[in-house]
């Protein structure tokens, strides 16, 4: 059998990629995709402690974050296509008109 | 023993796509690799029992929600990313940090080895379902809601400026 801690520290692992990812990357899809990625680590979680606690609303709990993910998704997807369509460019040290 | 066998397996093949977003340049990588991290999260999911989850999570994510983002990528014709020089800040205080954090936590959460009873709890989706339509009724009506609200901004949003006042062209 498998400790919990194990799907805990996969969890972490997976969250602290998507941080490091939203924190390195230039480009603001893979910027969106780690966004997705620490949503992934988090889901996992929520599955082991379901698995742990034997209830199975941290299963429901993934389902409402995937739709939530989903909407963000769609609408993030958009906003990239609006300033792809202003700016030009998808570098996200471009798009800084708001800067002093 | 097979199920940790499993287990590792799935978690190595997960954290190589992780890292392997993190190396790649160009987005379409990035999302393949991210596809990988989708599939075997959804090989986990079925290892802890949750059969729906892991169907939602190839049927929504790794189909859905990936098809858009390699939708986006070719649309916009996403070129490689231009790296900049990394700060010497980062390298010298940041990695060893999240080093010495992360094993600090792994090494707290190994401590107290809870095992986990697989079987004893199964989502199908008969049980999730009654669960869904009982017990969450409320906030699945809202979130039909959200993504109604999602659907509407993101056509609102993709739209070009010109075609949302179609009236505006005679004038």
């Amino acid at each position: 059998m498998v400790p919990l801690s194990y799907y805990l520290i996969l969890s972490g692992i997976l969250f602290s990629c998507g941080v490091l990812g939203f924190l390195i990357k230039r480009n603001i899809i893979t910027i969106f995709m780690s966004i997705e990625l620490m949503l992934n680590g988090v889901n996992l979680s929520f599955v082991a402690f379901a698995a742990h606690w034997q209830h199975l609303s941290g299963q429901i709990f993934v389902f409402f974050v995937m739709v939530v993910a989903a909407a963000e998704a769609a609408v993030g997807l958009a906003i990239i296509i609006a300033v792809y369509r202003t700016r030009e460019t998808l570098n996200v040290d471009q798009v800084n008109l708001l800067k002093l | 023993m097979l199920h940790l066998i499993l287990f590792l397996v799935f978690a190595a093949i997960c954290i190589a796509g992780a890292v392997n977003l993190l190396i790649q340049r160009h987005p379409i990588s990035s999302a393949l690799s991210l596809v990988v991290v989708m599939a075997s999260l959804a090989a986990e999911y079925l290892l802890l029992g949750a059969e729906f989850v892991a169907a939602v999570q190839v049927i929504v994510y790794a189909g859905a929600v990936m098809v858009l983002f390699v939708f986006v990528i070719m649309l916009l014709n996403a070129g490689e990313e231009d790296r900049i020089g990394g700060s010497h800040v980062a390298l010298v205080v940041g990695i060893p940090g999240i080093l010495a954090g992360g094993l600090l936590t792994a090494w707290i959460l190994l401590k107290q080895t809870g095992d986990l009873t697989i079987g004893a709890l199964l989502g199908d989706p008969k049980t999730i379902g009654s669960l869904l339509f009982h017990d969450f009724l409320l906030p699945f009506e809202v979130t039909s809601v959200l993504i109604l609200i999602a659907i509407m901004g993101a056509v609102v949003l993709a739209n070009r400026p010109e075609t949302i006042n179609p009236g505006k062209k005679e004038n």
